[in-house]
């Protein structure tokens, strides 16, 4: 299976998706900590300077004045890096916004091990867990391009709260240009009955890679990706349990509290299967490539195959 | 006009002891609660919600309306019976504070209650939401009057000079923040807990329009208000002498008022001293 880089980086479709929506919507509203020039969002800055609000280095007033936007019918995007989007104005989005019932968009950018060159101290391990457990929150981890650019307009007209978490390098291609996709609902990219392979983010692609290393050893496994972690797809979830019989998670995330628990907790009320969990260990970041981390925290296409083994043995297969 | 004429200082007065006469029927039926922020905040309330809001109570989601942001959430029960009286919705409400299923929460929930324009309790953070509404209502070109009303231990809060950073930049003409500053925090006396200094210099500090006046005269909040509006190009605080419990004669003067347990012989007691008109 051979993939292909984008040559555009995710956090410029994302931007100019968004400008693009804010040409027809003028209640699109952008705010930002500080980061304009990292997030792209200083494009947005340049078209629509009157929209656009940099609250200099502060993120919890950054989240409360989105959600007092969105009480005067704005649809409010706020951007900084993931970990100070979530776990540095949690009380905020837990209040001002998702208790509240104001909109508030909350963009994260370098989410998991993409934080790479800024280490341990921005690497975001456990933003989804935080957000997750937040009622009426919606989390949204869009794969490549063509996804990003799909899902805007839905992330923009969402009613409730939504946290999207975006890696701001060039992502490798998933999806054909005009696929569609709908918040909520996981999408198989490669069919198997052996075991199913539920990935999100930069993992999709790995997953896909592990696929390929799994058949060349005799084993069909499927392949999907979940980009929206909460909701979860609980009905797709409980299928590829029934039809393959085991379950392997892979996430860039820590293994706690992300998609691998989300996945977990269908499993045990519904349908239990193996279960094996690809992701940071329980650990704090660290600084390297990306490259690096991935082999560091043994989230390759090498470690999924040998999860997906191991499933395989406790399902008494293989 | 700055100066308000006698007979609606009058008024305001009269409001006052009826919103403070209610507020303690209210938390009074309750048997505990958080008296004495709330009682120090009542003649800004009388003030904003008798004479200087842009309201209708038949209809609070009115887009013309001015906005009040009770960022000090746990003085809800005061906002209620103001709103109460107001006719936002019927005062027999009000003996349903705290019951479960209730319009009115402890904390001000814009959800629940008919008149509340913001959820607020978690401390600090209506001074950022209120601050959004007023840009959001600048960029509609609208001039929609935001106040929020703080705290003085709420000061101690981070987020609190975050908004105080940008809002004095912002320069926002449509907004006005009020500090009730009565000294006294959950723990007690705030000088001996952390100490805010000169809150007004502060303030000044960050490029706001500052004043002080005496938070239980609704002259001189009526005139500070008016002093803050004429003041084009600059983001408005006017810091309000206030006394936690003010009017509770089992309340003021207590150190640590701000949550009570109270009973019906104090409430009574109290009630009939206020309607006597001696305290208040």
């Amino acid at each position: 299976m051979t993939l292909t880089r984008d040559d555009r980086a995710m956090k410029d479709v994302y931007i100019d998706s968004l400008i693009k929506l804010a040409r027809e919507d003028e209640n699109i509203v952008v705010l930002d900590a500080d980061l304009m020039h990292s997030n792209s969002t200083i494009r947005f800055m340049k078209t629509y300077p009157e929209r656009a609000i940099n609250v200099g280095v502060q993120e919890a007033n950054m989240i409360g004045v989105a959600a007092g936007l969105a009480a005067t019918g704005k649809i409010p995007f706020s951007h900084t890096f993931s970990c100070f989007n979530t776990r540095r104005a949690l009380d905020q989005i837990y209040m001002s916004v998702a208790y509240a019932k104001l909109n508030v968009r909350i963009v994260g950018t370098d989410p998991g091990i993409t934080a790479a060159y800024n280490g341990g101290t921005h690497m975001p391990l456990e933003d989804v867990g935080v957000v997750r457990g937040i009622p009426t929150m919606t989390v949204l981890e869009p794969v490549d391009n063509v996804m990003m650019e799909a899902l805007i307009k839905d992330v923009a007209y969402h009613d409730g709260p939504v946290y999207l978490r975006v890696n701001r390098k060039e992502p490798e291609k998933i999806y054909a240009p005009g696929t569609k996709f709908t918040i909520g609902k996981g999408m198989a990219l490669k069919d198997g009955q052996d075991a199913t392979i539920m990935a999100s983010g930069i993992m999709v692609a790995e997953a896909l890679r592990a696929a390929q290393l799994l058949k060349e050893r005799g084993v069909n496994a499927r392949v999907v990706n979940i980009f929206t972690i909460k909701p979860i797809d609980q009905e797709l979830v409980i299928r590829c349990a029934k039809e393959t019989g085991a379950i392997v998670t892979c996430e860039n995330h820590n293994v706690i509290n992300g998609l691998g628990s989300a996945v977990a907790e269908v499993l045990g009320e519904h349908y239990p299967v193996p279960l094996e969990r690809v992701g940071v260990q329980d650990l704090f970041g660290e600084v390297g490539s990306l490259d690096y981390l991935q082999q560091r925290f043994a989230m390759t296409a090498k470690d999924i195959a040998e999860k997906v083994q191991l499933c395989l043995s406790r399902k008494g297969g293989v | 006009m700055n100066v308000l004429q006698a007979s609606d200082q009058k008024r305001l007065e009269d409001f006052a002891r009826q919103i403070r006469v209610t507020t303690l029927k209210e938390l009074g039926h309750l048997g505990f609660g958080h008296l004495g922020g709330a009682m120090s905040v009542v003649e800004l309330l009388a003030v904003l919600y008798g004479d200087v809001m842009k309201i209708d109570p038949q209809n609070p989601a009115w887009e013309e309306r001015d906005w009040l942001v009770l960022s000090k959430g746990h003085a809800g029960p005061a906002l209620y019976a103001t709103l109460a009286l107001k006719g936002y919705f019927p005062e027999e409400m009000l003996l349903t504070l705290n019951q479960g299923g209730t319009k009115l929460p402890s904390h001000a929930d814009r959800n629940l209650t008919p008149g509340v324009d913001m959820t607020t309790g978690s401390l600090g953070q209506g001074f950022s939401t209120g601050l959004g509404v007023a840009l959001g209502h600048r960029l509609e070109g609208k001039d929609n009057a935001v106040y929020i009303v703080l705290g003085d231990g709420e000061c101690q809060e981070g987020q609190v000079w975050e908004a105080v950073f940008y809002a004095g930049n912002a320069k926002l003409d449509n907004l006005i923040v009020f500090v009730d500053h009565n000294k006294q925090q959950l723990d007690g006396f705030i000088d001996d807990i952390n100490p805010l200094g000169d809150l007004g210099a502060k303030w000044e500090a960050f490029g706001w329009h500052a004043q002080e006046v005496d938070g239980h005269n609704v002259a001189e909040i009526y005139g500070a208000i008016q002093q803050a509006k004429a003041a084009k190009g600059k983001s408005s605080v006017i810091i309000l002498h206030t006394i936690k419990g003010k009017g509770c004669h089992f309340a003021e003067g207590v150190e640590l008022n701000h949550h009570m347990r109270f009973t019906q012989e104090q409430i009574a007691e109290s009630l009939a001293i206020l309607e006597g008109g001696e305290l208040s």
